[in-house]
């Protein structure tokens, strides 16, 4: 099961969190700070798996955002590498030829995306296409009802 | 009250910011409008902006609590684009701990049975995320109820929903698993995924559960088969392999099939494989599976790749308690992997070339061990050491590798590790003057390393007289002089680097030095009165009591200060004598029992002086031995004047017990533990003749056992020049009441011989 996923910028500003485990507000920020701090002090070329605590932490730098998962300590690790990839690829096929500025100003929708992708700390759905399905189709019927709700009503 | 401006405008605003404080400026006015617009009851469709801006707000890192009473209501809005926002901000600001959180389940029942599936699928994900145990009671019947009748699409997220709901609450599993089980039968991928991570849960918190889905093993093979065999999927195809997620899924499942068609060049590959190797390990495989997995990963160690041979270290972990010998074939890789740059993978390597170590090996892996260690972390270091303590080839060679670990990294060695060292060092006589020798160069190198110095010191002071002969076998001879060794030892009192601790061990050091040279000993004599007026009460203490020893009791120096007979390890872990007063008591019998042997009869005339001047009464050998022991090894306290005073505590009058023809015999008796203790007979003769062939036998009631020592000598020369004496020990579990016969039998000077029994009802001192 995954336990958190952070998103956050080469200077440690956070772009994207995501807790699948209830957690207090002054535990979260003490996470985020211990995870912002061991990540950014990683050498360049070294493993990208580490311990901390009980829980494996998974990370992948993609230009300049650092994509960090933690993950139960008997959870696979090479499969928690696909699974950033997995989600890196939906953004790009949703914002087409993603980067970070995409994610700063439409955060919510990163979130719709990963809610589609990953639930309660699993994946959900294996299938690109579906998923990207899926968020269209949620987009077209958020339009739909704004165009029907500002309709005035006769 | 300044007008909301859209969303994005706000980010831009707030990453133009160039302070901080003009950042909390502008989120602090855009709070504001915020909350007014919030109080406002409908304002269009601006509402889910405004809880959007409020969620950005929240993730910089500011307080946002005030939204949650607007996600409540955003979620019960009609609006789809409203209830998007309300959910994720339910998710992302309320959690189970909140009370508002109660208030949004009616909210997700009723969008539960929604008529639109997006809306469906954003209640279950957000009581999948947050739910509490309260709302998954609650909700669980319609989980179970989508579980069943839905589409696939809610179908995947209903089983993930469960899946969180057993986790939160154990019983509801019942409830889920009649569902689980036709799942499997569905083709969506997605589906299927979802059905095997609920059996997976279902099955590691319920046994039975585990029982009955056993049955299925056969089906999820066939789905396997499925994914390897069948042809390109390319909805889920992942560089060539089919689905990879849902073949490491089951895979989890423990599942028997070996995935041979993998291809390990690409990470996937690896994943699936790994995940594999996992399997294999974790179930009782027979043992050519398990070599397979071995195999697999040794091909792994040989990657490039950093984060395989991490993981494949990580899972030989695993196994070299069982397969050790499988695991040793890879020893090589694994060692070089020491010398990687990165910390992970070292710090595995270290592990796992630890676990490797055994008697066969020991030396190539030590080398390369100790080559780590300069660049290596305290902590590993200690676990070097306690590792060559176990495998130790030669005593040579322990030794050299501890001196080593103490050149190069002596300050974060354990305390324990000095005494544990010095301890090996007497127990290795043969070569006292090999170490006494390197341990001086080392000395002379370098003094910064606290336990590298205080080991130095010790066994300068101890083996001194071996140092200045200036021969030995097994290193090259070097002139030392007498000079020499004091300045050494000089150096290290005066340094600055020395801890008080290190200063104790130098001094005593020095003056052990005065009885094994010959022609500085007003040298010593000066320094060891300097330091009688020492800040330091510990030195200070000691160099007084040093100097007493110069001036009153010189005559006694020779035997204080003479050679440590061996010491034995402390079960307990304290050092022997370290406590002054109390454990003298302690020492005493077990110093006579272990050393008395060892101790020449020389100092007896000496001891006797000094009992002379406490006005003790004449008491047998056993203090004398504990004078030496105390004094040398302990590094607090253990000084010559609180012995005298714990020696006067404890007078131990002799008894009478047989007097007959000139030859008497006398009785000490000491408990040494609840139900043991030490019987001493003394036998002397005041006749003019000497007897020969002195012996006695004891005897005592059944229930007690009775342990006779070697009598120090069987000639009781004439008008009592010696005396010989005999120790019992006996122990008496049983608590009897204690009695015993002695025989004594011996040759007169004549040459008749002559028996008598004596009986010893009452034991003084009990």
């Amino acid at each position: 099961m995954m336990r958190f996923l952070l998103l956050f910028s080469r200077q440690g500003k956070l772009r994207l969190q995501k807790w699948f485990t209830p957690i207090s507000e002054r535990e979260k920020k003490k996470i985020i700070r211990d995870m912002t701090s061991m990540v950014l002090a990683r050498q360049p070329r070294s493993c990208n798996f580490l311990h901390w605590k009980d829980l494996k932490i998974i990370y992948k730098r993609y230009a300049s955002l650092y994509f960090c998962l933690a993950v139960d300590n008997q959870e696979n690790e090479l499969l928690a590498l696909e699974v950033i990839h997995r989600y890196v690829e939906l953004l790009d096929k949703y914002f087409g030829n993603v980067c970070e500025l995409d994610i700063i100003f439409n955060f919510e929708k990163a979130y719709f995306i990963l809610d589609e992708f990953l639930i309660g700390g699993e994946i959900q759905e294996t299938s690109k296409q579906v998923v990207n399905r899926c968020i269209e189709s949620s987009d077209m019927l958020q339009e739909t009802m704004e165009e029907y709700m500002s309709k005035p009503a006769f | 009250m300044s007008p909301s401006i859209p969303l994005q405008e706000m980010i831009r605003a707030i990453r133009s910011a160039r302070t901080q404080c003009e950042e909390r400026g502008v989120i602090q006015r855009e709070c504001a409008a915020i909350r007014a617009q919030f109080r406002q009851v409908d304002n269009g469709g601006a509402r889910s902006h405004n809880l959007a801006k409020l969620l950005y707000v929240h993730m910089l890192g500011y307080p946002a609590h005030f939204g949650q009473m607007e996600c409540v209501r955003m979620i019960a809005s009609p609006r789809y684009s409203e209830k998007r926002v309300g959910y994720l901000g339910a998710m992302m600001l309320l959690d189970e701990k909140q009370d508002a959180s109660l208030l949004i389940t009616n909210s997700i029942k009723n969008d539960l049975a929604h008529s639109n599936q997006y809306v469906q699928s954003l209640a279950l994900c957000t009581l999948a995320c947050m739910g509490s145990a309260e709302m998954c009671r609650d909700l669980a019947p319609e989980i179970d109820r989508l579980l069943r009748a839905s589409n696939s699409y809610i179908k995947k997220k209903a089983a993930l929903c469960a899946v969180h709901i057993v986790r939160k609450v154990h019983d509801l599993g019942e409830l889920f698993a009649p569902a689980a089980r036709s799942l499997l039968a569905e083709k969506n991928h997605g589906v299927l995924h979802g059905a095997v991570v609920l059996i997976t849960q279902l099955c590691e918190r319920n046994p039975e559960a585990l029982e009955r889905f056993r049955k299925t093993v056969p089906d999820l093979v066939q789905i396997m088969k499925g994914l390897v065999i069948s042809g390109y999927s390319p909805e889920h195809d992942v560089a060539g392999i089919s689905d990879p997620f849902l073949q490491v899924i089951i895979c989890f499942m423990k599942d028997l099939l070996v995935a041979t068609n993998t291809d390990s060049t690409k990470t996937v590959g690896n994943a699936v494989l790994y995940e594999t190797v996992l399997t294999v390990l974790d179930i009782k495989s027979e043992s050519g599976l398990r070599v397979l997995a071995v195999n697999i990963l040794g091909r792994f160690l040989l990657n490039n790749d950093r984060n395989i041979r991490y993981i494949a270290m990580t899972s030989l972990q695993r196994i070299v308690g069982t397969d050790h010998n499988a695991v040793q074939r890879h020893r090589g890789t694994i060692v070089d992997c020491l010398k990687d740059q990165d910390a992970s993978v070292k710090r595995r390597a270290l592990e796992l070339s630890l676990a490797l170590v055994s008697a066969s090996n020991i030396r190539t892996m030590m080398k390369e061990l100790l080559l780590f260690l300069s660049s290596c972390p305290p902590g590993a270091q200690i676990r070097c050491v306690c590792v060559s303590v176990r495998y130790a080839p030669s005593q040579r060679w322990h030794i050299d590798t501890i001196l080593h670990v103490l050149t190069t990294a002596g300050g974060d060695v354990r305390d324990e590790t000095v005494p544990n060292l010095i301890q090996l060092i007497t127990n290795t006589s043969e070569l006292h003057c090999y170490t006494v020798h390197k341990l001086y160069r080392a000395l002379l190198t370098d003094i910064s390393q606290p336990s590298l110095v205080q080991v130095a010191c010790w066994c300068i002071g101890e083996y001194g007289d071996l140092l200045l002969k200036g021969e030995c076998q097994e290193t090259e001879p070097s002139q030392v002089t007498e000079d020499d060794a004091l300045d050494a030892l000089e150096t290290v009192l005066q340094s600055h680097m020395s801890s008080p601790a290190t200063r104790g061990f130098a001094l005593t050091a020095t003056m052990k030095l005065s009885t094994r040279i010959t022609e500085n000993v007003d040298r010593i004599r000066s320094i060891v009165s300097i330091y009688g007026s020492c800040m330091d009460v510990e030195l200070q203490q000691r160099a007084v009591e040093y100097n007493a020893l110069f001036r009153k009791y010189d005559h006694m120096r020779a035997a204080v200060l003479e050679r440590m007979p061996v010491i034995e390890k402390n079960s307990s872990g304290h050092t022997n004598g370290e406590t002054a007063g109390d454990a003298v008591k302690e020492i005493q019998p077990a110093a006579v029992k272990q050393t008395g042997p060892l101790l020449p009869q020389q100092p007896a005339n000496q001891v006797c002086d000094l009992l002379d001047l406490l006005g003790g009464s004449e008491e047998p050998l056993q203090p004398s031995t504990a004078l030496g022991l105390p004094n040398s090894t302990s590094t607090a306290g253990g000084d010559l004047l609180d012995l005298l005073g714990g020696l006067e505590l404890t007078p131990l009058a002799p008894v009478p017990v047989y007097e007959k023809d000139g030859v008497s015999l006398t009785l000490i008796c000491e408990k040494t533990s609840d139900s043991g203790m030490t019987v001493t007979l003394t036998a002397s003769n005041s006749t003019d003749s000497d007897i020969s062939v002195f012996t006695l036998q004891a005897a005592v009631p059944k229930s007690v056992q009775l342990h006779m020592k070697a009598p120090s000598g069987d000639f009781l020369p004439a008008r009592g020049a010696a005396k010989v004496t005999q120790m019992v020990a006996l122990n008496n579990p049983n608590k009897v009441n204690l009695k015993m016969r002695i025989r004594i039998s011996y040759n007169t000077s004549q040459g008749s011989a002559y028996q008598d029994t004596v009986q010893i009802d009452s034991f003084p001192g009990l």
